[in-house]
């Protein structure tokens, strides 16, 4: 009998900006291409963040963002992944970054960034493509 | 440690896999659920149903609160629909309970339906064992919000809480036809809007027509409102929760009655689930695939009836 695994994704906007309409839109996409969406809404320190997708199981979080948040966001975030071995949780960005930021923020271990310009449909492919439900534990 | 001993000893990555596992029906989950199970029993465990947007996550949220405040640690399982078109989710429970993010007594799990009717998931009841020996001394339960027939929690919970807000007519209609049975609690949530006593009166007329054999059971099925975005009403709550709870211990015909039947839900649950999954392995086995069955009876060359007894008398011999 199959037990195909869903893909289990958090959708965070990490920073003090208020409002999440980008985010909410993402994770519309995300459902809509069949994938379990947790979402947690604005405000989310990295803490936050992180503690959500380990009680969660998350195959990745998608992190939304708006003003400049992801240069002390970003980094942390993969540091206290790391620090609860939880570093094979895939990490991509979505919002607006200096175009100068986007190397140095793959480097450290974000797996992709998507522009304003990026179709949600080529957002969800790349999804779909490179993140993969985990093994099972155990036996 | 394997994981077993990890999850009793409260280690959350290993309790997070152990979920995600069986809410995908991984064969080893259910060797470990087997190990937990002699950790099992000591949790309460209290569900929270109720239409859509009457408030569930914010009282799940403030009642957590409360029991951290005496100590107790927490876990909270909170289902949402999955899409029937995508099969998708947006589990959005959470952001009513931000606060406990980083409480380290508080574990929080959404779920999706993942087309499993009656309020709960397939597996909500394994999951609610794994908890429980984890060690949280409550686990709350928020079904997804379907109207009427999320009545499974009562089988699951030893509590249950109904929620309800005022100016919904209808709703109490909907209350008195399918789901009036199972609250021992009915909570009039956003008690700050018009119609709260109204709602409450009409409540009280209902329980008091149309439960006695409750009654007679010795618990009254209490009703509270509340205004759960400010806390209000919430002190109240949080006591006839314990109200009931010392209820169930002082009656142990009362609480065998409830732990009959979970454990007469869990059983036969998964006695269905594993009958069929080992049915339908075997058969992929042996080269039969699903699909070629059901082109059988599509195209009438069986029938749905002889194609099962064949199989029960080949597969059970
Ligand atoms: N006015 C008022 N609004 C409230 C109260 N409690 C909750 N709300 C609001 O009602 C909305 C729904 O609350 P939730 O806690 O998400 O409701 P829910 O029953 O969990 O919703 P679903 O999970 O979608 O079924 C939110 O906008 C809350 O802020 C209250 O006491 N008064
Ligand atoms: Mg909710």
């Amino acid at each position: 009998m199959e037990r195909e695994r869903n893909l289990r994704i958090l959708v965070a906007k990490p920073g003090l900006d208020g409002h999440d309409r980008g985010a909410r839109v993402i994770a519309r996409a995300f459902r809509d291409a069949g994938f379990e969406v947790i979402y947690t809404g604005c405000h989310q320190t990295p803490e936050q963040i992180v503690s959500t997708a380990i009680q969660e199981d998350v195959d990745m979080i998608g992190l939304s963002i708006l003003s400049g948040a992801h240069t002390y966001s970003f980094p942390r975030i993969l540091e206290l992944l790391k620090e609860n071995s939880a570093e094979d949780i895939t990490v991509i960005g979505g919002g607006i970054f200096p175009l100068e930021d986007i190397p140095k923020l793959k480097a450290m271990g974000i797996k992709e960034i998507f522009e304003p310009g990026a179709k949600l449909q080529e957002i969800t492919a790349w999804v779909g493509e490179n993140v993969k439900p985990r093994e099972g534990i155990g036996a | 440690m394997n994981i077993a001993e990890q999850i009793v000893a409260g280690d959350v990555r290993a309790t997070a896999r152990l979920l995600r596992d069986i809410d995908d029906q991984i064969p080893s989950a259910r060797d470990i659920l087997k190990e937990l199970y002699p950790h099992t029993g000591k949790a309460h465990v209290v569900g929270f149903t109720g239409s859509p947007g009457v408030g569930k996550s914010t009282l799940v949220d403030q009642i957590a609160l409360r029991y951290r405040q005496d100590g107790l640690t927490v876990g909270i399982l909170a289902v949402d629909p999955t899409s029937p078109f995508t099969g998708g989710a947006i589990l959005g429970d959470r952001i009513r309970m931000q606060r406990h993010f980083l409480d380290s007594g508080v574990f929080i799990r959404s779920l999706a339906t993942r087309g499993h009717f009656g309020g709960l998931t397939r597996s909500t009841n394994d999951m609610i064992n794994v908890l429980d020996a984890m060690g949280k001394d409550m686990i709350l339960v928020e079904t997804v919000g379907v109207g009427q027939d999320e009545v499974e929690i009562a089988n699951s919970a030893h509590t249950t809480v109904l929620v309800t807000v005022p100016g919904m007519g209808d709703e109490v209609q909907a209350i008195k036809a399918g789901i009036m049975e199972i609250g021992n609690i009915f909570v009039v949530n956003k008690a700050d809007r018009e119609g709260s006593r109204k709602t409450v009166r009409e409540l009280r007329t209902l329980i008091e027509l149309g439960l006695r054999r409750r009654v007679e059971n010795g618990w009254e099925p209490l009703i509270v409102e509340t205004e759960a975005l400010k806390g209000r009403g919430l002190e109240e709550l949080y006591s006839d929760i314990q109200k009931h709870r010392e209820y169930l211990r002082a009656n142990p015909q009362q609480l065998n009655e409830v732990l009959w039947k979970r454990a007469r839900n869990q059983f036969v649950e998964a006695l269905r689930d594993q009958t069929l999954r080992t049915i339908l392995d075997r058969l992929n086995n042996r080269g039969v695939s699903l699909d070629a069955l059901i082109k059988m009876i599509m195209n009438k060359e069986a029938d749905p009836y002889s194609l099962v007894h064949e199989i029960l008398n080949e597969e059970l011999r």
